[in-house]
């Protein structure tokens, strides 16, 4: 696949078309129909999730929210490939891979209504708090591949940056640290066309961003990222050669962030109203439901009663995070160290003072 | 031993007991390190747990913080003080946080050593003391050794520590004191200075390599009757507010001699920690004898920068004549 699909002359893995019709049948992948509707399924759940986070934030009941639209089936193929023993090293624009992994929408709100106990995602193993310094985070799964590797396990590391992260120094310096200790780390550039406001040309003056992969010697692939069966198909390939104890893989994963860049954001001030129509036409979940549906799969009646029953879904676990317990001062004490000093147990009684003596003053 | 060995000793008792310790850095493994503090580590334990790493600081310590994350104690050696710049988004906004972020989920039981101070006529990068910038990171704990024996007890704590530990080893006497260390297992606590020598007049805090210096000095003090009670201030954060109260409320005057710029320093906390704890104690302004808010000169001009014995004696003396 990667000799295939050389990213040095720009070729691109792509297994259905706009239409959803199959046009690379040696790279389509084996799945069972379930399986595939179950991956349309979690997409589109991930999809109504997102379009209501981003309606919370306009409401008031949420602050600052990155939006996934349009990127779907990036999450939606990682999340079918990892497993429990699985390692996910994310960015912060992950939605639907958070909840492939298994964390829950509610811990997600939490998060974005302010609580850092919604970024601990206690009930997953191996799911790394969402990294905000851009590329940090690649070097994290780089540092948990190596301690794979000496203990002879079979875990996989999964890591996800955007384009505009390839610029920062760790991208680089956790390619090269990966490549030469061979360890099993799948790098997952979420090339959305855009770092805010920043347009991909003006990040690098690469073909492409897979073709990095090769001066570092490891593989790199791209992979149109709105279809769901080639980043099933490339994230499949990219496993086994990891697991072979090969080393790492980079895949670009190109897609196009419909929404802004965050609830704050507003992209008509940088790109265009074809622009976007135009990628709009590659859609992922379009795609995969013209797919779906040219095989009898799925019907609009069914895709309605779905949307609705995510909604609701979506309503219960928001209402969780509001009805959450509120913070207090110990959350901003407590886990600043493991074995944490004397002066700042001190610091937080002092606070503690103040705050019954301003309870007084009522 | 000296303390170059006395540092050897404590990685190699560590990586003995503890399977889950790797060691690696810029020459850290085949070569042993530019100051050889890791020599023979690899030859013992091997290729897997002791290596060399690019030559890239963000990317030792960014893997470092995954391995902690995934379980293991990893050491990481950057070369120098002065280079450990590269590293520092990774150091404050992942190895300082982990723990916090992920809600006691993750730790990042880390150690990051390397080499700072001046004195050894060295290039631009190499004699710099920034302690007091890893002190102000919350999440972080920084000590510093003064002695070969406090550097095995020391660096043994900090590698069985749950928080990341920056130690940071004064290079100008790696080499320079000799001293009986046993070749047990021992450890000294993180946070807590020790008194080196009891007195009466003033209190001098010190640490590293200034250690040495105050004590050259107070020969001198003593020649003139002035009774110095010098304490090891040992870790830099969580710093022993009460062993320094205690002793200013028993001599009246304080003075804290160190080598990092003056402004916004460690020195600066101790006053503020004096002024906060002990005010009414007090019978003279708390001196800071510091480095210059300069870079660090080289070589031929660094001997007006470096706190020499005779510079500590001449503000110790106006202190208690005050
Ligand atoms: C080190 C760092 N610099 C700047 C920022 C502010 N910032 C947040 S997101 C972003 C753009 C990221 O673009 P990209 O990597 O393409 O990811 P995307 O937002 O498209 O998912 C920037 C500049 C940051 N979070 N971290
Ligand atoms: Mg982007």
């Amino acid at each position: 696949m990667f000799k295939e699909f050389n990213p040095a002359e720009d070729k691109i893995l792509r297994v259905i078309d706009n239409e959803g019709q199959l046009i690379n049948k040696k790279w389509m992948p084996q799945l069972a129909d379930e399986q595939i509707q179950k991956a349309y399924n979690d997409m589109l759940f991930a999809r109504v999730a997102d379009t209501m986070a981003v309606s919370y934030q306009r409401q008031g009941r949420m602050f600052t929210y990155p939006p996934n639209l349009g990127q779907e089936a990036i999450s939606g193929a990682l999340g079918n490939i990892m497993t429990e023993e699985d390692w996910l090293v994310p960015a912060f624009r992950e939605l639907g891979a958070w909840l492939a992994k298994g964390a829950t929408l509610k811990d997600i709100f939490l998060y974005f209504k302010g609580n850092e106990e919604g970024n601990a995602f206690r009930n997953v193993k191996k799911l790394l708090p969402m990294a905000v310094p851009i590329a940090s985070q690649l070097l994290h799964a780089v540092g948990i591949g190596y301690a794979i590797k000496l203990r002879n396990e079979k875990d996989i590391v999964y890591t996800v940056v955007g384009d505009g992260g390839t610029s920062e120094g760790d991208f680089h310096e956790a390619l090269n640290f990966a490549a030469v200790w061979k360890v099993p780390v799948i790098f997952v550039v979420q090339n959305n066309q855009f770092a805010i406001s920043v347009p991909f040309s003006k990040q690098t003056a690469s073909v492409n961003v897979a073709v990095k992969s090769l001066a570092y010697g490891m593989p790199g692939i791209k992979v149109d990222g709105n279809d769901y069966f080639a980043m099933y198909s490339a994230l499949d390939y990219s496993r086994n050669y990891a697991s072979e104890g090969k080393g790492p893989v980079l895949i670009e994963a190109l897609t196009y962030r419909k929404g802004a860049h965050t609830t704050s954001d507003d992209p008509t001030k940088y790109r265009t109203k074809e622009e976007e129509d135009f990628w709009g036409l590659t859609d992922p979940l379009t795609r995969l439901n013209k797919f779906l549906k040219a095989k009898k799969l799925i019907t609009d009646t069914e895709e309605q009663t779905l949307i609705e029953q995510y909604k609701k879904e979506v309503d219960r676990s928001f209402e969780e995070a509001e009805n959450y317990p509120p913070t207090v001062l110990d959350d901003v004490f407590k886990y600043t160290y493991v074995d944490i000093p004397e002066d700042l147990k001190i610091q937080q009684m002092e606070h503690e003072k103040f705050l019954k003596w301003k309870e007084a003053q009522k | 031993m000296n303390m170059v060995q006395a540092i050897n000793n404590a990685l190699e008792i560590k990586l003995r007991e503890d399977p889950t310790v790797v060691l690696y850095g810029e020459d850290a493994g085949f070569e042993g390190g530019v100051f050889r503090v890791t020599e023979g580590l690899q030859e013992k334990f091997g290729e897997q747990r002791v290596f060399d790493s690019p030559l890239a600081e963000s990317g030792i310590v960014g893997t470092a913080v995954g391995m902690a994350i995934a379980g293991l104690r990893p050491i990481v050696e950057l070369q120098f003080c002065g280079f450990v710049y590269p590293a520092f988004n990774q150091i404050i906004s992942h190895a300082a946080r982990i723990h916090n972020r992920s809600r006691g989920k993750f730790k990042t039981p880390m150690v990051i050593r390397f080499p700072y101070g001046g004195g050894i006529n060295a290039l631009e990068h190499h004699s710099e003391s920034m302690e007091a910038m890893f002190g102000h990171i919350p999440g972080l704990k920084v000590i510093i050794p003064s002695t070969p024996h406090d550097a095995k007890g020391m660096l043994i704590a900090a590698i069985e520590s749950d928080d990341t530990v920056m130690f940071m080893e004064p290079k100008r006497i790696y080499r320079a004191i000799k001293q009986e260390v046993s070749e047990e297992k021992y450890s000294i606590p993180i946070g807590k200075a020790k008194v080196l020598t009891a007195g009466d007049d003033i209190t001098v805090v010190a640490y590293g390599a200034m250690i040495r210096e105050v004590q050259k000095a107070m020969v001198m003090a003593k020649s003139k009757n002035i009774s110095v009670e010098l304490i090891d201030l040992r870790s830099i954060y969580p710093i022993d507010k009460e062993t320094i109260i205690k002793s200013v409320q028993k001599t009246g005057r304080l003075m804290i001699v160190t080598e990092e710029p003056k402004s916004f320093g460690v020195a600066a906390e101790i006053t503020a920690i004096a002024n906060e704890e002990a005010f009414l104690y007090l019978e003279a302004p708390v001196k800071r004898v510091a480095g210059f808010d300069t870079i660090v000169p080289l070589p031929a001009t660094e001997h007006f920068y470096l706190i020499t014995p005779e510079k500590i004696f001449y503000e110790l003396e106006k202190t208690v004549k005050f």
